[in-house]
């Protein structure tokens, strides 16, 4: 078994059992079951690290067995640059929430932990997937457990939330199911995707292509305007959840960009540039602008998410590399930034049970320990340097001022709506007087929300200051794939 | 040797009355049957049997196994139900269900119009008498009546239909019929209209819109254990006679029924998933799904030929096989949960009693949640590889009506993914209304367990099940 094997199925096999054994009355066991689970995924994806070689823009760990012969579908795994760095941060965050969930849910456990590791080694698989299929399976996999984790263990309004995740992320990977069938017709009989990269098409073909991936990939970055399945089902589902579907799930759409529709239809791409542009811009300024009149904590993190979400995209359609590796920079960096939001979030909620942001303020006062940890989740989320948020977006701003020098002023300027609505935010909730008495009874963080927090906060740290073991990896495979990019695929 | 596993199995299934020892013969014989047939099948050869009248072939063995297994598992989920509520004072249930399946091996195996239709009136009239089995019960003798009557019509418009085909060609005997229609010698519009009939008739065994008017009265009024009787192992003889009459019969007709079967399909998907949202009575919801998911089956059927050109039937109609035979799989499962549920005076026919079912047990709330799954067609499920083969034989046919078809069918099964989830959220979502345990034989269990974990097996591992199906299509069209 590669090590690519291991690092999904090690999670879902931890998970099966749980789902099988765990029974309710054995927490204690159960969570310690789980965090071993998670601990030994993670390490597992720690080889891939050390053997990953930086100037190849190859395929890396490949395996390759046949699975469905009869439709000529390989079990196909594989990871460039990329991808690569996907596969530890979803084993990171695993193990992250776990710990984090290690108190606040207290009914069926053992589904609830069950359900976070399998959604592990599905979202790993998603990543590493070389087979158009095999990529289909994981990607419509994942909606079910998170679809549970929604409506079980969510807040009020779960079973609309969990509806309309499900619903709303089915319909576009439906239709890209179509077009995954379609270029198996057009390849003659191949679901391979690199065979697909090289695939001649014709105008029209890649034009509906290139929307039936927008349609799958679009809903789960989310793009405005299809964003806004992404604030209910973060307001209602439980902390681990929104904090999986932040920092994980909705990379899995930005990673089809550059994996499906990039590639696959060049020319498309190129003709339809503005529109990705535009929305990405209107994401960045405009669903900032909304961010900053939200009431409620999570919602105006999972707005500020749909933001940055729209640098990603910005970065990726302007086709030069600062903007595509600063995309995949952007998605890494949020990836810990925004797990980090929510499970702050998470902790404030355990204590007072109220997202409001009106029902805080001066926190800092009874929780200091926690305040200083927010303060430096909030500089990230702003972007301030020194911190992960900054680099991928400094060099989506430098990539899109060399693309065209109103685009990046735009873009630039969303940097201060980030900083408006994360810091009115952290105004209103942590500092000013106290005016709530349950604040004032609030008790620091414990050891181990303590560790959650460190363990993020030194993630973000280090891809803030040193971020070049992150643009190493990616940057054969970005050149690389640019270059592809570039040559027409018509005739 | 077909004919000699149906007679012994006769002989067993009327010779003793009482219920246990009738219950163990029976699943003997059915597992012989089907060991037969594999055997059979594995086989691989084609022989004809009694002059011509009956055909033995990969894809007639291979249904045959599929349909005598199936029937087992009814049995085994159907007996603890069926005892509750009286049905098991005589032996009938056991006889009639052994009928029912003889008729479905005479229309796998027919390969004469007429014998064919002699298999469908056994299999129908071992049907009416099953679902009227409670006596004492309104809504079963109303369910019986309307199926009664409604099928009757059908047998007559196929009945029709076959006499028409036998005055154009001159013969019953579906090669013959084949090499008269090939011959171009034939009067056509005889033989189209005769066509019409024959596709209705089949439309209603199928439950297709528009002829889908008994399946949800049926479904819902029938016992548990009868619906599934009539849900389960008859759609494999069904697909086998499509595929014996249309495709063996009249392919060189195949321009003409496409089209019919194309407004089916297009029917049977809107109808079924946009009826099925409305239903609150669990058994009444599948009924509703059946409808659509055999509207999927037929898009199989109808994306055989394009353009005259035979290149793609048999993944064509090697997917419909396979999306028929997983489907049967599915339901089993599904029903087998609900007879479960049911205890003495109490169906658990409603979709809210199913409330709560994880914390009373999550092992069947989890079976069923895989097959709520399979049946929307989510991945790693096994339906998904279903509806993934049809729509492929579609996508491939290359024009722009089918590729319309087919994101036509894909909106279509997210309406129905709506319903299923429904399902699930019952199960998952809210709170349980009784705090009773839920029991089950052993046996019932065992099957259960192995028949839903097969769902999702046969999900991670679709490959073997699929070149099987597609197989047994290439051998049994090519001669």
């Amino acid at each position: 078994m590669g090590l690519l094997s291991l690092a999904i199925w090690t999670p879902i096999f931890f998970g099966v059992v749980l789902l099988a054994l765990g029974r309710d009355d054995q927490t204690k066991a159960v969570r310690w079951f789980a965090l071993v689970g998670a601990l030994v995924s993670f390490l597992l994806t720690l080889p891939l690290y050390d053997r990953f070689k930086l100037n190849t823009s190859a395929m890396q760990f490949v395996e390759k067995e046949s699975w469905i012969s009869t439709f000529n579908v390989n079990y196909h795994l594989g990871v460039d640059g990329i991808s690569f760095w996907f596969v530890l941060l979803t084993a990171f965050i695993t193990l992250i929430v776990v710990i984090a969930s290690w108190e606040s849910i207290t009914v069926r456990v053992n589904q609830y932990m069950g359900a976070f590791l399998i959604l592990s080694g599905l979202m790993i698989g998603v990543f590493c997937a070389l087979d158009g299929l095999l990529f289909y399976v994981f990607f419509e996999a994942t909606l079910i457990p998170m679809y549970l984790i929604i409506g079980i263990w969510g807040g009020a309004n779960k079973i609309y939330a969990a509806f309309k995740f499900f619903l709303y992320t089915l319909l576009g990977s439906l239709l890209m199911l179509v077009a995954l069938i379609y270029l198996y017709t057009k390849s003659g009989g191949s679901f391979d995707i690199a065979t697909w990269h090289q695939l001649p098409l014709g105008g029209t073909a890649q034009t509906l292509l290139f929307f039936a991936f927008l349609s799958a990939f679009a809903v789960k970055v989310p793009m405005w305007p299809v964003h806004t399945w992404l604030p209910d089902v973060h307001v209602e589902a439980p902390t681990g959840g929104s904090a999986v579907l932040a920092a994980i799930m909705l990379k899995l759409g930005a990673y089809g960009f550059l994996r499906f529709s990039m590639p696959i239809a060049p020319d498309a791409s190129h003709e339809w540039a503005w529109l990705m542009v535009g929305l990405s811009l209107v994401a960045v300024i405009y669903v900032a602008l909304v961010a900053m009149v939200q009431q409620d904590m999570k919602k105006l993190v999972a707005y500020s998410s749909v933001a940055h979400m729209g640098f990603v995209t910005l970065g990726f359609f302007i086709f030069n590399e600062l903007g595509v590796a600063g995309g995949i920079v952007q998605m890494i960096s949020h990836g810990f930034v925004s797990a980090a939001m929510f499970l702050a979030i998470g902790v404030l909620y355990d204590r007072m049970h109220s997202r409001e942001i009106a029902a805080y303020g001066g926190v800092v006062k009874t929780m200091p320990k926690f305040a200083a940890f927010v303060l430096l989740f909030s500089m990230a989320n702003c972007g301030l340097p020194g911190t992960a948020g900054f680099v991928g977006e400094w060099m989506v701003i430098l990539g899109a001022v060399k693309a065209n020098f109103l685009l990046g002023f735009a873009a630039a300027t969303a940097l201060i709506f980030g900083a408006a609505y994360t810091l009115w935010m952290y105004k209103r909730v942590y500092l000013g007087p106290i005016t709530n008495k349950h604040v004032k009874e609030l008790t620091d963080i414990n050891a181990r929300e303590f560790l959650v927090m460190t363990l993020l906060a030194v993630a973000v740290l280090w891809m803030g200051l040193y971020p070049k073991p992150f643009t190493d990896v990616m940057n054969a495979s970005v050149t690389d794939l640019l270059k592809h990019v570039a040559v027409s695929k018509l005739n | 040797m077909v004919m000699a596993c149906l007679i012994t199995l006769i002989d067993l299934s009327v010779k003793s009355t009482r219920r246990t020892a009738t219950y163990i013969l029976t699943l003997l014989t059915l597992g012989v049957v089907a060991v037969l047939s594999a055997l059979n099948a594995a086989d691989g050869q084609t022989m004809y049997g009694f002059g011509g009248m009956t055909v033995s072939d990969p894809m007639s063995n291979w249904l045959k196994c599929a349909a005598s297994l199936a029937m087992m598992v009814t049995m085994v989920y159907g007996r603890p139900y069926s005892a509750d509520r009286g049905m098991l004072r005589g032996g009938e249930y056991f006889t009639l269900a052994m009928f029912s399946l003889l008729g479905m091996f005479v229309m796998i195996s027919g390969s004469n119009f007429l014998v064919i239709y002699m298999g469908l009136e056994l299999l129908t009239l071992s049907s009416y008498a099953l679902v009227a089995l409670r006596r004492d019960h309104a809504t079963s003798s109303e369910a019986a009546m309307k199926y009664f009557v409604l099928g009757a019509i059908a047998s007559g418009l196929l009945l029709y239909g076959l006499s028409m085909t036998y005055g154009a060609t001159g013969s019953l005997d579906v090669n013959a019929v084949m090499k008269a229609i090939g011959s171009g010698t034939v009067n056509k519009e005889v033989l189209v209209f005769g066509l019409v009939f024959i596709v209705s008739g089949l439309a209603f065994k199928l439950g297709v819109v528009p002829f889908h008017m008994w399946v949800p009265d049926v479904y819902q009024g029938a016992p548990t254990s009868v619906t599934l009787m009539i849900g389960g192992a008859p759609k494999l003889a069904a697909f086998a006679i499509v595929i014996r009459l249309l495709v063996e019969g009249m392919l060189p007709l195949a321009f003409d029924w496409q089209q019919m079967l194309m407004i089916l399909a297009v029917g049977s998907l809107l109808v079924g998933n946009l009826a099925a949202i409305a239903q609150t009575n669990l058994k009444r919801m599948l009924a509703f799904s059946t409808i659509s998911q055999m509207g999927f089956v037929l898009i199989g059927l109808l994306s055989g030929v394009v353009n005259g050109n035979t290149f793609s039937t048999t993944s064509a109609y090697g997917a419909s096989m396979f999306y028929v035979i997983t489907y049967v799989l599915t339901t089993l499962a599904s029903f087998g949960v609900i007879m479960i549920l049911a205890r003495e005076g109490f169906e658990s026919e409603e979709i809210s009693d199913l409330a709560g079912l994880n914390q009373v047990s999550p092992l069947y709330a989890g079976i069923m949640a895989i097959c709520m799954f399979s049946l929307a067609g989510i991945p790693p499920m096994v339906g998904f590889y279903a509806k993934l083969s049809v729509l492929q034989a579609l996508i491939s046919s290359g024009q722009l009506v089918s590729i319309v078809l087919a994101v036509f069918a894909v909106m279509m099964s997210l309406i129905g993914a709506f319903y299923y989830l429904r399902v699930v959220k019952v199960m998952y979502f809210d709170a349980p209304i009784t705090s009773s345990v839920v029991v089950a034989p052993t046996d019932v269990r065992l099957v259960l367990m192995f028949n839903g974990a097969l769902v999702l097996i046969l999900g991670l591992f679709p490959s073997g099940l699929m070149s099987l199906c597609i197989e047994a299509i290439k051998r049994t069209l090519n001669t």
